[in-house]
Protein backbone atom coordinates (compact mmCIF):
# COMPACT_ATOMS: atom_id res chain seq x y z
CA UNK A 1 0.00 0.00 0.00
CA UNK A 2 2.68 2.46 0.99
CA UNK A 3 4.49 1.45 -2.17
CA UNK A 4 1.47 2.45 -4.24
CA UNK A 5 1.29 5.81 -2.48
CA UNK A 6 4.96 6.21 -3.19
CA UNK A 7 4.33 5.63 -6.89
CA UNK A 8 1.51 8.18 -6.89
CA UNK A 9 3.36 10.78 -4.83
CA UNK A 10 6.79 10.61 -6.37
CA UNK A 11 6.07 12.51 -9.60
CA UNK A 12 4.24 15.23 -7.70
CA UNK A 13 7.49 16.56 -6.25
CA UNK A 14 7.95 18.17 -9.66
CA UNK A 15 5.98 21.30 -10.28
CA UNK A 16 5.52 20.40 -13.97
CA UNK A 17 3.78 17.20 -12.84
CA UNK A 18 1.53 19.13 -10.46
CA UNK A 19 0.50 21.36 -13.34
CA UNK A 20 -0.03 18.38 -15.64
CA UNK A 21 -2.13 16.59 -13.05
CA UNK A 22 -4.36 19.61 -12.44
CA UNK A 23 -4.80 20.03 -16.20
CA UNK A 24 -5.63 16.34 -16.58
CA UNK A 25 -8.32 16.54 -13.90
CA UNK A 26 -9.87 19.72 -15.34
CA UNK A 27 -9.86 18.46 -18.92
CA UNK A 28 -11.27 15.10 -17.85
CA UNK A 29 -14.24 16.78 -16.18
CA UNK A 30 -14.83 19.48 -18.79
CA UNK A 31 -14.68 17.26 -21.87
CA UNK A 32 -17.00 14.61 -20.41
CA UNK A 33 -19.67 17.13 -19.39
CA UNK A 34 -19.65 19.14 -22.63
CA UNK A 35 -19.18 16.05 -24.78
CA UNK A 36 -22.40 14.59 -23.35
CA UNK A 37 -24.31 17.21 -25.35
CA UNK A 38 -22.53 16.14 -28.54
CA UNK A 39 -23.37 12.50 -27.94
CA UNK A 40 -27.04 12.92 -27.16
CA UNK A 41 -27.49 15.05 -30.28
CA UNK A 42 -25.65 12.47 -32.43
CA UNK A 43 -23.13 15.17 -33.25
CA UNK A 44 -19.94 13.31 -32.35
CA UNK A 45 -18.48 14.27 -35.72
CA UNK A 46 -19.02 17.93 -34.87
CA UNK A 47 -16.53 17.63 -32.02
CA UNK A 48 -14.03 16.30 -34.52
CA UNK A 49 -14.90 19.06 -36.97
CA UNK A 50 -14.41 21.90 -34.49
CA UNK A 51 -11.18 20.47 -33.10
CA UNK A 52 -9.60 20.12 -36.55
CA UNK A 53 -10.85 23.57 -37.50
CA UNK A 54 -9.01 25.37 -34.70
CA UNK A 55 -5.65 24.83 -36.41
CA UNK A 56 -5.61 27.80 -38.84
CA UNK A 57 -6.72 30.17 -36.06
CA UNK A 58 -3.89 28.88 -33.94
CA UNK A 59 -1.38 29.42 -36.74
CA UNK A 60 -2.59 32.91 -37.62
CA UNK A 61 -2.57 33.98 -33.98
CA UNK A 62 0.98 32.65 -33.60
CA UNK A 63 2.06 34.54 -36.72
CA UNK A 64 0.48 37.77 -35.47
CA UNK A 65 1.94 37.30 -32.02
CA UNK A 66 -1.53 37.11 -30.46
CA UNK A 67 -2.79 34.55 -27.94
CA UNK A 68 -2.90 31.27 -29.87
CA UNK A 69 -5.78 29.96 -27.77
CA UNK A 70 -7.89 32.97 -28.68
CA UNK A 71 -7.10 32.38 -32.36
CA UNK A 72 -8.00 28.71 -32.01
CA UNK A 73 -11.30 29.58 -30.32
CA UNK A 74 -12.30 32.06 -33.04
CA UNK A 75 -11.51 29.60 -35.82
CA UNK A 76 -13.49 26.88 -34.03
CA UNK A 77 -16.59 29.04 -33.73
CA UNK A 78 -16.21 30.28 -37.33
CA UNK A 79 -16.17 26.69 -38.57
CA UNK A 80 -19.49 25.91 -36.86
CA UNK A 81 -21.04 29.03 -38.35
CA UNK A 82 -19.81 28.02 -41.80
CA UNK A 83 -21.16 24.48 -41.35
CA UNK A 84 -24.57 25.83 -40.34
CA UNK A 85 -24.53 28.27 -43.25
CA UNK A 86 -23.81 25.56 -45.83
CA UNK A 87 -26.42 23.24 -44.33
CA UNK A 88 -29.21 25.84 -44.26
CA UNK A 89 -28.47 27.48 -47.61
CA UNK A 90 -28.22 24.30 -49.68
CA UNK A 91 -29.42 20.72 -49.78
CA UNK A 92 -26.07 19.50 -48.41
CA UNK A 93 -26.65 17.46 -45.24
CA UNK A 94 -25.00 18.30 -41.96
CA UNK A 95 -22.43 15.48 -41.97
CA UNK A 96 -21.23 16.35 -45.47
CA UNK A 97 -21.04 20.05 -44.54
CA UNK A 98 -18.92 19.13 -41.51
CA UNK A 99 -16.61 16.97 -43.61
CA UNK A 100 -16.12 19.71 -46.18
CA UNK A 101 -15.47 22.48 -43.67
CA UNK A 102 -13.24 20.69 -41.21
CA UNK A 103 -10.96 19.14 -43.82
CA UNK A 104 -10.57 22.54 -45.51
CA UNK A 105 -9.82 24.31 -42.21
CA UNK A 106 -7.41 21.56 -41.22
CA UNK A 107 -5.63 21.75 -44.60
CA UNK A 108 -5.36 25.53 -44.24
CA UNK A 109 -3.96 25.11 -40.74
CA UNK A 110 -1.32 22.61 -41.84
CA UNK A 111 -0.38 24.86 -44.78
CA UNK A 112 -0.04 27.95 -42.58
CA UNK A 113 1.99 26.14 -39.95
CA UNK A 114 4.32 24.69 -42.58
CA UNK A 115 4.90 28.17 -44.01
CA UNK A 116 5.47 29.65 -40.55
CA UNK A 117 7.84 26.82 -39.63
CA UNK A 118 10.32 28.08 -42.22
CA UNK A 119 11.00 31.18 -40.11
CA UNK A 120 10.06 30.13 -36.58
CA UNK A 121 10.35 27.06 -34.49
CA UNK A 122 6.82 25.78 -34.04
CA UNK A 123 6.20 22.12 -33.45
CA UNK A 124 3.16 20.84 -35.32
CA UNK A 125 3.05 17.63 -33.29
CA UNK A 126 2.52 19.69 -30.20
CA UNK A 127 -0.90 20.81 -31.41
CA UNK A 128 -1.88 17.63 -33.20
CA UNK A 129 -1.26 15.25 -30.31
CA UNK A 130 -0.86 17.49 -27.27
CA UNK A 131 1.85 17.40 -24.66
CA UNK A 132 0.38 17.61 -21.21
CA UNK A 133 3.78 17.38 -19.51
CA UNK A 134 4.74 20.78 -20.89
CA UNK A 135 1.79 22.92 -19.75
CA UNK A 136 2.83 26.32 -18.44
CA UNK A 137 1.35 27.97 -15.32
CA UNK A 138 -0.59 30.45 -17.46
CA UNK A 139 -2.05 27.60 -19.52
CA UNK A 140 -3.20 25.88 -16.33
CA UNK A 141 -4.81 29.13 -15.24
CA UNK A 142 -6.59 29.48 -18.59
CA UNK A 143 -7.85 25.90 -18.43
CA UNK A 144 -9.11 26.49 -14.89
CA UNK A 145 -10.96 29.67 -15.87
CA UNK A 146 -12.54 28.02 -18.92
CA UNK A 147 -13.58 24.96 -16.91
CA UNK A 148 -15.26 26.99 -14.18
CA UNK A 149 -16.94 29.28 -16.71
CA UNK A 150 -18.26 26.49 -18.94
CA UNK A 151 -19.54 24.37 -16.06
CA UNK A 152 -21.26 27.41 -14.56
CA UNK A 153 -23.03 28.22 -17.83
CA UNK A 154 -24.16 24.60 -18.17
CA UNK A 155 -25.47 24.55 -14.60
CA UNK A 156 -27.41 27.78 -15.21
CA UNK A 157 -28.85 26.76 -18.59
CA UNK A 158 -29.26 23.07 -17.78
CA UNK A 159 -33.03 22.77 -18.24
CA UNK A 160 -33.07 24.86 -21.43
CA UNK A 161 -30.14 22.99 -22.99
CA UNK A 162 -31.71 19.66 -22.12
CA UNK A 163 -35.02 20.64 -23.71
CA UNK A 164 -33.22 21.95 -26.80
CA UNK A 165 -30.95 18.93 -27.25
CA UNK A 166 -33.81 16.46 -26.73
CA UNK A 167 -36.43 18.16 -28.89
CA UNK A 168 -35.21 21.25 -30.79
CA UNK A 169 -38.51 21.80 -32.60
CA UNK A 170 -40.55 21.38 -29.42
CA UNK A 171 -38.22 23.81 -27.65
CA UNK A 172 -38.60 26.34 -30.45
CA UNK A 173 -42.37 25.93 -30.37
CA UNK A 174 -42.30 26.58 -26.61
CA UNK A 175 -40.60 29.90 -27.35
CA UNK A 176 -36.98 29.13 -26.47
CA UNK A 177 -34.38 31.01 -28.57
CA UNK A 178 -33.04 27.79 -30.08
CA UNK A 179 -30.60 29.40 -32.51
CA UNK A 180 -28.94 31.28 -29.68
CA UNK A 181 -28.88 28.15 -27.54
CA UNK A 182 -27.25 26.28 -30.41
CA UNK A 183 -24.63 28.99 -30.90
CA UNK A 184 -24.04 29.01 -27.14
CA UNK A 185 -23.50 25.27 -27.17
CA UNK A 186 -21.03 25.59 -30.07
CA UNK A 187 -19.12 28.24 -28.13
CA UNK A 188 -18.97 25.97 -25.07
CA UNK A 189 -17.66 23.12 -27.24
CA UNK A 190 -15.06 25.35 -28.91
CA UNK A 191 -13.91 26.63 -25.48
CA UNK A 192 -13.64 23.07 -24.22
CA UNK A 193 -11.55 22.01 -27.19
CA UNK A 194 -9.25 24.99 -26.82
CA UNK A 195 -8.79 24.23 -23.11
CA UNK A 196 -7.93 20.61 -23.96
CA UNK A 197 -5.50 21.30 -26.81
CA UNK A 198 -2.40 21.07 -24.67
CA UNK A 199 -3.53 17.86 -22.98
CA UNK A 200 -4.63 15.70 -25.88
CA UNK A 201 -4.26 17.74 -29.08
CA UNK A 202 -6.73 18.41 -31.90
CA UNK A 203 -6.82 14.90 -33.30
CA UNK A 204 -7.53 13.02 -30.09
CA UNK A 205 -9.69 15.52 -28.19
CA UNK A 206 -12.75 13.84 -29.72
CA UNK A 207 -12.03 10.78 -27.59
CA UNK A 208 -12.16 12.86 -24.42
CA UNK A 209 -15.41 14.50 -25.53
CA UNK A 210 -17.24 11.33 -26.52
CA UNK A 211 -15.81 8.24 -24.83
CA UNK A 212 -16.37 9.03 -21.10
CA UNK A 213 -19.95 10.21 -21.75
CA UNK A 214 -20.65 7.18 -23.92
CA UNK A 215 -19.25 4.88 -21.24
CA UNK A 216 -21.48 6.53 -18.63
CA UNK A 217 -24.46 6.30 -21.01
CA UNK A 218 -24.15 2.50 -20.86
CA UNK A 219 -24.48 2.60 -17.07
CA UNK A 220 -26.95 5.36 -16.12
CA UNK A 221 -30.24 6.73 -17.46
CA UNK A 222 -30.37 10.51 -16.99
CA UNK A 223 -28.37 13.31 -18.57
CA UNK A 224 -26.98 14.78 -15.34
CA UNK A 225 -25.94 11.30 -14.19
CA UNK A 226 -24.24 10.75 -17.52
CA UNK A 227 -22.34 14.02 -17.08
CA UNK A 228 -21.31 13.34 -13.47
CA UNK A 229 -20.29 9.74 -14.03
CA UNK A 230 -18.64 10.64 -17.35
CA UNK A 231 -16.62 13.32 -15.56
CA UNK A 232 -15.40 10.76 -12.99
CA UNK A 233 -14.41 8.37 -15.79
CA UNK A 234 -12.75 11.22 -17.69
CA UNK A 235 -10.67 12.12 -14.65
CA UNK A 236 -9.69 8.49 -14.05
CA UNK A 237 -8.64 8.16 -17.71
CA UNK A 238 -6.65 11.37 -17.91
CA UNK A 239 -4.87 10.90 -14.57
CA UNK A 240 -4.04 7.24 -15.31
CA UNK A 241 -2.85 8.21 -18.78
CA UNK A 242 -0.67 10.92 -17.28
CA UNK A 243 1.02 8.49 -14.87
CA UNK A 244 1.55 5.97 -17.67
CA UNK A 245 3.09 8.75 -19.68
CA UNK A 246 5.40 9.63 -16.79
CA UNK A 247 6.52 6.13 -15.82
CA UNK A 248 6.49 4.25 -19.11
CA UNK A 249 7.39 7.27 -21.20
CA UNK A 250 4.35 7.01 -23.46
CA UNK A 251 2.99 9.99 -25.42
CA UNK A 252 0.50 11.54 -22.96
CA UNK A 253 -2.45 12.21 -25.31
CA UNK A 254 -2.63 8.71 -26.78
CA UNK A 255 -2.11 7.15 -23.33
CA UNK A 256 -5.11 9.06 -21.93
CA UNK A 257 -7.27 8.10 -24.90
CA UNK A 258 -6.35 4.41 -24.67
CA UNK A 259 -7.18 4.24 -20.95
CA UNK A 260 -10.51 5.92 -21.72
CA UNK A 261 -11.19 3.34 -24.42
CA UNK A 262 -10.30 0.54 -22.00
CA UNK A 263 -12.92 1.84 -19.54
CA UNK A 264 -15.46 2.01 -22.35
CA UNK A 265 -14.83 -1.60 -23.35
CA UNK A 266 -15.31 -2.77 -19.76
CA UNK A 267 -18.70 -1.03 -19.63
CA UNK A 268 -19.59 -2.24 -23.12
CA UNK A 269 -18.95 -5.84 -22.17
CA UNK A 270 -20.15 -5.79 -18.55
CA UNK A 271 -22.78 -3.05 -18.14
CA UNK A 272 -25.56 -4.45 -15.90
CA UNK A 273 -28.28 -3.09 -18.20
CA UNK A 274 -26.73 -3.12 -21.68
CA UNK A 275 -23.52 -5.16 -21.50
CA UNK A 276 -22.76 -7.55 -24.35
CA UNK A 277 -21.69 -10.33 -21.96
CA UNK A 278 -24.13 -9.60 -19.14
CA UNK A 279 -27.00 -9.37 -21.62
CA UNK A 280 -26.43 -12.10 -24.18
CA UNK A 281 -29.53 -10.96 -26.09
CA UNK A 282 -27.55 -8.04 -27.43
CA UNK A 283 -25.39 -10.61 -29.20
CA UNK A 284 -28.43 -11.10 -31.42
CA UNK A 285 -27.24 -8.09 -33.41
CA UNK A 286 -24.14 -10.02 -34.35
CA UNK A 287 -25.78 -13.34 -35.03
CA UNK A 288 -27.56 -12.45 -38.33
CA UNK A 289 -24.18 -11.53 -39.76
CA UNK A 290 -22.75 -14.78 -38.45
CA UNK A 291 -25.68 -16.73 -39.90
CA UNK A 292 -25.37 -15.13 -43.33
CA UNK A 293 -21.66 -15.77 -43.39
CA UNK A 294 -22.19 -19.40 -42.42
CA UNK A 295 -24.80 -19.88 -45.14
CA UNK A 296 -22.64 -18.23 -47.75
CA UNK A 297 -19.49 -20.20 -47.02
CA UNK A 298 -21.21 -23.35 -45.75
CA UNK A 299 -22.95 -24.00 -49.07
CA UNK A 300 -19.69 -24.33 -50.96
CA UNK A 301 -18.64 -27.31 -48.93
CA UNK B 1 -61.26 30.94 -22.19
CA UNK B 2 -59.65 30.63 -25.62
CA UNK B 3 -60.47 32.81 -28.62
CA UNK B 4 -60.94 31.94 -32.27
CA UNK B 5 -57.91 31.53 -34.50
CA UNK B 6 -58.10 33.14 -37.92
CA UNK B 7 -55.84 31.97 -40.72
CA UNK B 8 -55.77 34.52 -43.54
CA UNK B 9 -54.46 33.50 -47.00
CA UNK B 10 -51.48 31.65 -45.55
CA UNK B 11 -48.83 30.42 -48.01
CA UNK B 12 -45.61 28.53 -47.25
CA UNK B 13 -42.76 27.83 -49.64
CA UNK B 14 -39.92 25.34 -49.19
CA UNK B 15 -37.06 26.11 -51.57
CA UNK B 16 -39.40 27.68 -54.13
CA UNK B 17 -41.84 24.76 -53.94
CA UNK B 18 -45.23 25.81 -52.69
CA UNK B 19 -46.15 23.60 -49.73
CA UNK B 20 -49.30 25.52 -48.85
CA UNK B 21 -51.12 27.99 -50.98
CA UNK B 22 -53.55 30.68 -49.83
CA UNK B 23 -55.14 28.82 -46.93
CA UNK B 24 -57.88 30.75 -45.15
CA UNK B 25 -60.04 29.33 -42.40
CA UNK B 26 -61.09 29.74 -38.78
CA UNK B 27 -60.51 27.43 -35.84
CA UNK B 28 -63.11 27.75 -33.11
CA UNK B 29 -62.46 27.26 -29.39
CA UNK B 30 -64.47 24.56 -27.69
CA UNK B 31 -64.47 22.38 -30.81
CA UNK B 32 -62.14 19.53 -31.63
CA UNK B 33 -60.66 20.30 -35.05
CA UNK B 34 -59.01 17.66 -37.24
CA UNK B 35 -56.53 18.65 -39.94
CA UNK B 36 -56.84 16.08 -42.68
CA UNK B 37 -55.29 15.35 -46.05
CA UNK B 38 -53.11 12.90 -47.98
CA UNK B 39 -49.36 12.52 -47.42
CA UNK B 40 -47.53 15.66 -48.43
CA UNK B 41 -50.70 17.75 -48.25
CA UNK B 42 -49.03 20.26 -45.94
CA UNK B 43 -50.78 19.28 -42.68
CA UNK B 44 -47.67 19.45 -40.48
CA UNK B 45 -46.52 22.50 -42.42
CA UNK B 46 -49.77 24.26 -41.51
CA UNK B 47 -49.22 23.63 -37.79
CA UNK B 48 -45.59 24.67 -38.03
CA UNK B 49 -46.60 27.86 -39.82
CA UNK B 50 -49.19 28.59 -37.11
CA UNK B 51 -46.45 28.21 -34.50
CA UNK B 52 -43.99 30.31 -36.49
CA UNK B 53 -41.62 27.35 -36.85
CA UNK B 54 -41.67 27.92 -40.58
CA UNK B 55 -42.00 31.44 -41.89
CA UNK B 56 -45.03 31.92 -44.17
CA UNK B 57 -44.30 33.55 -47.52
CA UNK B 58 -47.69 35.20 -47.36
CA UNK B 59 -50.64 35.67 -45.04
CA UNK B 60 -51.06 35.90 -41.30
CA UNK B 61 -52.50 34.17 -38.28
CA UNK B 62 -54.44 36.07 -35.65
CA UNK B 63 -55.74 34.91 -32.31
CA UNK B 64 -58.18 37.07 -30.42
CA UNK B 65 -57.39 39.95 -32.79
CA UNK B 66 -53.60 39.79 -32.26
CA UNK B 67 -50.82 37.82 -33.91
CA UNK B 68 -50.61 34.38 -32.29
CA UNK B 69 -47.94 34.24 -29.56
CA UNK B 70 -46.07 31.01 -28.90
CA UNK B 71 -46.61 31.12 -25.15
CA UNK B 72 -50.34 30.66 -25.67
CA UNK B 73 -49.82 27.38 -27.51
CA UNK B 74 -48.86 23.91 -26.33
CA UNK B 75 -47.48 21.79 -29.15
CA UNK B 76 -47.24 18.01 -29.33
CA UNK B 77 -44.74 17.17 -32.08
CA UNK B 78 -44.65 13.92 -34.00
CA UNK B 79 -43.21 11.17 -31.84
CA UNK B 80 -40.66 10.25 -34.52
CA UNK B 81 -39.21 13.76 -34.33
CA UNK B 82 -37.13 13.04 -31.24
CA UNK B 83 -34.56 10.45 -30.25
CA UNK B 84 -36.18 8.25 -27.60
CA UNK B 85 -32.82 6.80 -26.56
CA UNK B 86 -31.99 10.21 -25.04
CA UNK B 87 -30.82 9.76 -21.41
CA UNK B 88 -33.95 11.09 -19.69
CA UNK B 89 -36.79 9.79 -17.57
CA UNK B 90 -40.51 10.35 -18.11
CA UNK B 91 -40.36 12.99 -15.38
CA UNK B 92 -37.53 14.88 -17.14
CA UNK B 93 -39.59 15.09 -20.34
CA UNK B 94 -42.85 16.18 -18.68
CA UNK B 95 -41.02 18.93 -16.77
CA UNK B 96 -39.79 20.33 -20.11
CA UNK B 97 -43.35 21.63 -20.53
CA UNK B 98 -42.62 24.01 -17.65
CA UNK B 99 -39.23 25.31 -18.82
CA UNK B 100 -40.59 28.44 -20.48
CA UNK B 101 -42.92 29.38 -17.60
CA UNK B 102 -40.26 28.77 -14.96
CA UNK B 103 -37.92 31.10 -16.82
CA UNK B 104 -34.17 31.53 -17.15
CA UNK B 105 -31.74 30.77 -14.33
CA UNK B 106 -34.45 29.40 -12.04
CA UNK B 107 -35.28 26.00 -10.68
CA UNK B 108 -38.77 24.61 -11.18
CA UNK B 109 -41.09 25.74 -8.38
CA UNK B 110 -43.42 23.52 -6.39
CA UNK B 111 -46.28 24.83 -8.53
CA UNK B 112 -44.44 23.71 -11.67
CA UNK B 113 -43.79 20.28 -10.22
CA UNK B 114 -47.40 19.90 -9.12
CA UNK B 115 -48.62 20.85 -12.56
CA UNK B 116 -46.29 18.29 -14.18
CA UNK B 117 -47.44 15.70 -11.67
CA UNK B 118 -51.11 16.40 -12.40
CA UNK B 119 -50.46 16.12 -16.14
CA UNK B 120 -48.75 12.78 -15.65
CA UNK B 121 -51.67 11.57 -13.55
CA UNK B 122 -54.11 12.67 -16.23
CA UNK B 123 -52.47 10.58 -18.97
CA UNK B 124 -52.29 7.64 -16.53
CA UNK B 125 -48.49 7.48 -16.60
CA UNK B 126 -47.75 8.25 -12.94
CA UNK B 127 -46.43 4.72 -12.36
CA UNK B 128 -43.82 5.33 -15.07
CA UNK B 129 -42.51 8.59 -13.64
CA UNK B 130 -38.94 7.42 -13.10
CA UNK B 131 -38.68 5.13 -16.14
CA UNK B 132 -36.09 5.91 -18.81
CA UNK B 133 -38.00 7.04 -21.90
CA UNK B 134 -36.19 4.44 -24.00
CA UNK B 135 -38.18 1.71 -22.25
CA UNK B 136 -41.63 3.05 -23.19
CA UNK B 137 -43.97 1.69 -25.86
CA UNK B 138 -45.08 4.00 -28.67
CA UNK B 139 -48.40 4.70 -26.97
CA UNK B 140 -46.70 5.49 -23.66
CA UNK B 141 -44.30 7.86 -25.42
CA UNK B 142 -47.28 9.64 -26.95
CA UNK B 143 -48.93 10.01 -23.54
CA UNK B 144 -45.71 11.45 -22.10
CA UNK B 145 -45.67 14.02 -24.91
CA UNK B 146 -49.32 14.84 -24.21
CA UNK B 147 -48.54 15.24 -20.49
CA UNK B 148 -45.71 17.62 -21.38
CA UNK B 149 -48.17 19.75 -23.37
CA UNK B 150 -50.78 19.64 -20.58
CA UNK B 151 -48.22 20.84 -18.02
CA UNK B 152 -47.77 24.02 -20.10
CA UNK B 153 -51.32 25.05 -19.12
CA UNK B 154 -51.79 26.78 -22.47
CA UNK B 155 -54.97 28.06 -24.12
CA UNK B 156 -54.36 26.48 -27.51
CA UNK B 157 -53.25 22.90 -28.24
CA UNK B 158 -51.75 21.70 -31.53
CA UNK B 159 -51.05 17.99 -31.90
CA UNK B 160 -49.16 16.51 -34.86
CA UNK B 161 -50.28 12.93 -35.62
CA UNK B 162 -50.80 11.89 -31.99
CA UNK B 163 -52.62 8.74 -33.10
CA UNK B 164 -49.96 7.32 -35.42
CA UNK B 165 -48.95 3.81 -34.38
CA UNK B 166 -50.44 3.76 -30.89
CA UNK B 167 -52.52 1.24 -28.94
CA UNK B 168 -56.27 1.41 -28.33
CA UNK B 169 -55.86 2.35 -24.67
CA UNK B 170 -53.70 5.38 -25.55
CA UNK B 171 -56.14 6.40 -28.28
CA UNK B 172 -58.96 6.36 -25.72
CA UNK B 173 -56.90 8.35 -23.20
CA UNK B 174 -55.90 10.91 -25.85
CA UNK B 175 -59.45 11.47 -27.09
CA UNK B 176 -60.81 11.61 -23.52
CA UNK B 177 -58.34 14.39 -22.67
CA UNK B 178 -58.89 16.27 -25.93
CA UNK B 179 -62.61 16.17 -25.27
CA UNK B 180 -62.12 17.52 -21.74
CA UNK B 181 -59.92 20.30 -23.11
CA UNK B 182 -62.48 21.40 -25.68
CA UNK B 183 -65.25 21.25 -23.09
CA UNK B 184 -63.16 23.54 -20.90
CA UNK B 185 -63.15 26.00 -23.82
CA UNK B 186 -59.67 25.37 -25.21
CA UNK B 187 -58.85 25.51 -28.90
CA UNK B 188 -57.59 22.07 -29.98
CA UNK B 189 -56.34 21.13 -33.46
CA UNK B 190 -55.07 17.68 -34.38
CA UNK B 191 -53.23 16.61 -37.52
CA UNK B 192 -54.67 13.23 -38.44
CA UNK B 193 -53.38 10.70 -40.90
CA UNK B 194 -56.25 8.52 -42.03
CA UNK B 195 -59.98 8.39 -42.55
CA UNK B 196 -60.65 5.53 -40.12
CA UNK B 197 -62.99 5.15 -37.19
CA UNK B 198 -61.24 7.86 -35.14
CA UNK B 199 -62.71 10.48 -37.51
CA UNK B 200 -65.98 10.47 -35.60
CA UNK B 201 -64.29 12.17 -32.63
CA UNK B 202 -63.76 15.43 -34.50
CA UNK B 203 -66.31 18.25 -34.49
CA UNK B 204 -64.71 20.28 -37.28
CA UNK B 205 -62.37 19.36 -40.09
CA UNK B 206 -59.86 21.20 -42.21
CA UNK B 207 -59.30 19.28 -45.43
CA UNK B 208 -56.03 20.10 -47.15
CA UNK B 209 -54.14 19.19 -50.26
CA UNK B 210 -51.54 21.95 -50.62
CA UNK B 211 -54.51 24.29 -50.62
CA UNK B 212 -57.69 24.38 -48.60
CA UNK B 213 -60.25 21.94 -49.96
CA UNK B 214 -62.89 22.54 -47.30
CA UNK B 215 -63.28 23.51 -43.66
CA UNK B 216 -66.16 23.50 -41.20
CA UNK B 217 -68.31 20.98 -39.36
CA UNK B 218 -67.31 17.38 -40.09
CA UNK B 219 -70.47 16.37 -41.93
CA UNK B 220 -70.22 19.34 -44.29
CA UNK B 221 -66.57 18.71 -45.08
CA UNK B 222 -66.76 14.96 -45.66
CA UNK B 223 -68.60 15.04 -48.94
CA UNK B 224 -67.55 12.64 -51.74
CA UNK B 225 -66.59 15.61 -53.93
CA UNK B 226 -64.30 17.12 -51.27
CA UNK B 227 -62.66 13.79 -50.52
CA UNK B 228 -62.17 13.16 -54.23
CA UNK B 229 -60.48 16.56 -54.56
CA UNK B 230 -58.25 15.98 -51.54
CA UNK B 231 -57.33 12.35 -51.91
CA UNK B 232 -57.97 11.67 -55.59
CA UNK B 233 -58.15 7.97 -56.32
CA UNK B 234 -56.66 6.88 -52.97
CA UNK B 235 -59.78 7.27 -50.92
CA UNK B 236 -62.09 4.57 -49.63
CA UNK B 237 -65.42 6.10 -48.76
CA UNK B 238 -67.53 5.18 -45.80
CA UNK B 239 -71.06 6.15 -46.77
CA UNK B 240 -72.27 6.10 -43.16
CA UNK B 241 -69.36 8.28 -42.11
CA UNK B 242 -70.10 10.98 -44.69
CA UNK B 243 -73.70 11.18 -43.58
CA UNK B 244 -72.97 11.11 -39.85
Amino acid sequence: MSQLLEILWEPLQFSFMQRSLLTAVLVGILCAVVGSYLMVQRLALLGDAISHSVLPGLAIAFWLGADIFLGAFIAGVLSTILITWIRTQSQIKEDAAMGIVFSAFFALGITLITVIQKENKIDLNHFLFGNILSVTPSEVRNTLIITVLVLLVIALLYKELMFYTFDPIGAQAAGLPVHLLNLGLMILIALTIVASLKAVGVILVLAMLITPGATAYLLVTRLHQMMTFGAILGVIASVTGLYLSYYVNLPSGPAIVLVSFGLFMIAFLLSPSQGVLTHPTSLAAVSPLWQEARELFGRKR
Amino acid sequence: MASALHIESLSVQYRRVEALSQVSCTLAPGRLTGILGPNGAGKSTLIKALLGLVIPSHGRVTYGGELLQRDRVAYVPQRSQVDWTYPATVWDVVLMGRVRKTGWLRRHSTVARRSAMAALERVEMMAYRDRPIGQLSGGQQQRVFLARALSEEAEVFFLDEPLAGIDKKTEAVVFQILRELTQAGHLVAVVHHDLGQAMTHFDDLILLNRELIASGPRAEVLTPQNLQRAFGGQVVLFPGEAAA
